[in-house]
């Protein structure tokens, strides 16, 4: 089945998120839609799914005229969607989750429970999607929960599947296995929109790619285009992916980890055995698929984690036990892996943010009387010096896009005397531009004399910035490796295989 | 600056808009409920008519019993006529106070329920230091008002504690406090210190003129300095929470506690920091009361003035200044409530719905926006439904 859009227009008020887009998606093609966070691809794609009404324009199924006012109407013409952020009832099984919406209609008839799971059932086998019927969604690894909410499309006779932003919440191998069902699709017909912002991702799987930015096609390329081509098109100007790592020479051990165990409230270990150092002008990255204890070892840094047994220390004075507010004054920089909810405070200005560590400091205090006029003064000056793009500083924080966001967390926490920067997932999330922002933000601290500590799933991330790899996996380090490991074995061991 | 300000004026047009619903609806109640005006209700124009009379002369009740009431002048006292202006003000004072209480907490993410019961803490000693003790006049007052804050600070701040320390939730820990604090008071008031002399029912000892209040306009207006100072304290309460770094931290707590935490703030002691001065708040308006109204401790002391605070506090959206106008339009319905029910048929209960109703459309502006076609306003909406997640 094919898709094609015509002069698809939307405007918010004054933001135009979709100007004029025509695009032409062909039967059983992977068509990737590639943009920066903002850049009008999600609005595009609730438009053809029916979720948001647009200004002009029309959509062309199978080259007719479909109008599609909700999402019922897009279902019926045969488009599915996978939203980034699931849509499914988390104590409900698989088979309810699906039937869900549909339980009189459709070829599935009343709600009998059976039919669904026979459905389903075959579904999962015919793509070896590996989906029990009667499993409760919420026990089930997220990359399984995406592929429920596949099979509900597929179930529908989807013959369009939009799929936005997928492997946003995916571990690497949970995207590989994502990126081989969707060539199993493509074989069987199956035409894909793929929304991403990931540039490999693109060229493994994509037949065809269409560049979004700022609500505009500005081009289409084939996969085999070059990563740079692509990050350049996308942002609109020349893109240094690979940011320049030279070869620097490194100073004395500033961080020691020495049998560091973290447990939980019951004393079940989450992190043990944990030991290794980071010299001046170094970046070891740690990395791991998600949820291997990574989040706990990078909150345990300023003693955010509550139940801390062995030793941290920098520059040889011991940091466990220290309160947070300690940690962060002895010399630590944290950039936390949610800026939502750990990072900054939505609600309160940018000014308020970049103080949140400082605020009863001079200059910003006297006593304790904050002066907003300094607060403001010194927060223009970081907008500048990290290229936060505001409109006021007095604006909330809220009002930023993901990657300000993010110079935001940055400076104010590169804003104290730093030995040690940790940074947990900096770049998740991120556009091309600010990944790049970013990146060369975090090797300047590194020539800069600083230890760097950084916690990835990124492995583009971890090959671009570290000069160690530690892999962490259950809890432990279980191999510390040169950066100039392969791909393949930083892979293995992340798997938990060691002996490779 | 220019734009700061048009925002501030754009959030009051809100609540503006809930009262006057509020006021409409009452004003249907009213004429509804007119018994005279029903029997010609077959007749609309003169149902109208005398519907219309009767809400109009409510109103003016209302009026006349909360501003300025010609009536009440005198050849020799024109001045008079502001008798219940003044009346406002006084149900305003501690309402000002106890208000604050919640509006501060509200912006630590904090729900405080417990400003009764903190007020109720904070009138007690304020009242027994007032009746029992023979003091100089200024530094009596004095005493009795901080002896008051500090027993409200202490049950307010425990509060904090509890729920910093062991994560229990202060909407329960404070609804308990107010029955503790409330059956506290009947019993203090069965015990001998506080039993007046000659009296058997539970009413304490009047405050010695010493501990009293001054009046501002003299004997024949029972306004006291009470109104001066929570107009000060709110002054006080607007900078602490948006010129000092106390203020700073409650609201980066109250806003997003977790952040707060990994930039290094307590989040354990300005949890308790804030309801040990939102306790502050309530028990000073108990005190003010006590010492500046009612001259004796009752178990009704209290009156409704705790509960009112948590409607003046979202009605003034958890701003200092909010609040003060929005405790001054309550005090104005109290105090013009009882001058209605005894000039016109319209029962004093009229006011409590219209109480309510003004919170029932605070809570739901997307019904008020839909009335009247409003935008979106972009403000600190979220405050109001931030409690139950703390």
């Amino acid at each position: 089945m094919s898709l094609e859009l015509r002069g698809i227009t939307k405007s918010f008020g004054a933001l135009v998120a979709n100007d004029n887009i025509d695009l032409k998606v062909e039967a059983g093609e992977i068509h990737a839609i590639l943009g920066e966070n903002g850049a009008g691809k999600s609005t595009l794609m609730n438009i053809v799914y029916g979720l948001v009404a647009p200004d002009k324009g029309e959509i062309l199924v199978d080259d007719r005229v479909q109008k599609i006012n909700e999402p019922s109407d897009a279902l019926a013409a045969g488009i599915g969607m996978v939203h980034q952020h699931f849509m499914l009832i988390p104590v409900f099984t698989v088979a309810e989750n699906i039937v869900l919406g549909h339980e009189k209609s459709g070829k599935l008839g009343s709600l009998n429970l059976e039919i669904a799971k026979i459905e389903i059932k075959r579904i999962s086998d015919e793509f070896k999607f590996d989906v029990d019927p009667d499993a409760i969604v919420e026990t089930l690894p997220v990359g399984v929960q995406q592929r429920v909410e596949i099979i509900r499309a597929l179930i529908y006779d989807a013959r369009v599947l939009i799929l936005d932003e997928p492997t946003a919440v995916l571990t690497p191998q949970e995207t590989d296995g994502l990126l081989e069902i969707m060539r199993k699709l493509k074989a069987k017909g199956t035409s894909i929109i793929f929304i991403t912002h990931k540039l490999r991702e693109v060229k493994a799987v994509a037949d065809r790619i269409s560049i979004i930015r700022r609500g505009k096609v500005v081009g289409t390329a084939s996969p085999t285009a070059t990563q740079d081509e692509l990050a350049s098109l996308m942002v609109g100007r020349p893109v240094e992916l690979n940011p320049d790592k030279s070869p620097h020479p490194m100073g004395e051990v500033i961080l020691t980890i020495t049998n560091l165990q973290i447990e939980d409230s019951t004393g079940r270990a989450l992190v043990k055995n944990v030991n290794f150092e980071v010299k001046a002008g170094e970046v070891l990255a740690i990395a791991g698929v998600q949820g291997n204890g990574q989040s706990e070892l990078a909150r345990a840094m300023i003693n955010l984690e509550p139940h801390i047994k062995g030793s941290i220390t920098l520059d040889k004075q011991e940091v466990v036990g220290k309160s947070v507010r300690e940690s962060l004054h002895h010399g630590i920089a944290f950039v936390p892996e949610s800026r939502e909810l750990d990072g900054l405070i939505a609600s309160l200005s940018i000014a308020e943010n970049l103080i949140l560590d400082l605020h009863d400091l001079t200059p910003y205090a006297h006593g304790i009387q904050i002066s907003p006029s300094v607060v403001a003064s010194e927060a223009e000056k970081k907008a500048i010096e990290f290229d936060i793009r505001l409109q006021s500083v007095q604006d909330p924080v809220s009002s930023l896009s993901g990657g300000n966001k993010q110079k935001v967390v940055l400076a104010r926490e590169l804003s104290r005397p730093v030995h040690l920067l940790v940074a947990s997932q900096p770049t998740r999330g991120l556009d091309v531009g600010s990944i790049e922002f970013v990146h060369e933000r975090i090797l300047a601290e590194r020539d800069a004399g600083r230890a760097v500590l950084l916690f990835s799933t990124e492995l583009d991330e971890v090959f671009a910035l570290a000069d160690r790899i530690a892999v962490m996996y259950r809890g432990e380090i279980i191999k510390i490796v040169p950066a100039t490991v392969s791909a393949q074995e930083l892979g293995l061991l992340m798997a938990g295989v060691v002996n490779a | 600056m220019r734009k700061l300000k048009l925002g501030s004026l754009r959030a009051l047009i809100l609540p503006a808009l809930s009262f006057a619903m509020a006021m409409f609806a009452g004003a249907l109640l009213i004429a509804f409920s007119d018994s005279a005006a029903l029997k010609k209700i077959s007749h609309p124009l003169e149902f109208l008519k005398i519907a219309g009379a009767s809400v109009g002369n409510s109103y003016l009740a209302l009026f006349q019993g909360s501003v300025y009431n010609p009536n009440l002048a005198t050849p020799q006292n024109h001045f008079i006529a502001f008798y219940p202006l003044s009346e406002t003000l006084v149900a305003a004072a501690p309402l000002i106070l106890a208000g604050l209480s919640v509006a501060l907490a509200f912006r630590a993410g904090l729900f405080n329920i417990g400003a009764q019961g903190q007020f109720i803490v904070g009138s007690i000693p304020a009242a027994y230091i007032g009746f029992h003790f023979h003091l100089p006049i200024f530094l009596h007052i004095i005493l009795a008002i901080v002896a008051g804050v500090i027993a409200a600070s202490i049950w307010g701040g425990a509060v904090g504690l509890l729920k910093a320390r062991t994560g229990a939730h202060e909407v329960i820990v404070t609804i308990m406090l107010n029955y503790v604090a409330l059956y506290f008071l009947m019993w203090i008031l069965s015990t001998t210190p506080f039993l007046r002399p000659g009296r058997k029912d539970p009413i304490a000892p009047e405050v010695l003129d010493s501990a009293r209040l001054p009046h501002l306009f003299g004997a024949n207006f029972r306004i006291t300095i009470s109104i001066f100072i929570s107009l000060a304290v709110a002054a006080f309460v607007w900078w602490l929470l948006s010129r000092s770094t106390w203020g700073f931290r409650f609201r980066a707590v109250g806003a997003n506690s977790a952040a707060a935490q990994t930039a290094g703030i307590s989040v354990p002691f300005v949890m308790t920091a804030a309801m040990a001065i939102s306790g502050a708040l309530a028990g000073l308006g108990g005190a003010v009361h006590v010492l500046g109204s009612d001259y004796s401790l009752t178990s009704g002391t209290a009156g409704n003035f705790g509960f009112d605070a948590i409607t003046v506090a979202l009605l003034g959206r958890a701003q200092p200044l909010g609040t003060v106008f929005a405790s001054i339009l309550f005090g104005a319905l109290r105090a013009g409530g009882g001058t209605m029910q005894a000039n016109t048929n319209t029962p004093i209960d009229i006011i409590l719905v219209i109480q309510a109703l003004v919170v029932l459309f605070i809570a739901a502006p997307t019904l008020v926006r839909a009335i009247f076609r409003l935008k979106e306003i972009k403000s600190s909406g979220d405050l109001v439904s931030k409690g139950w997640n703390g």
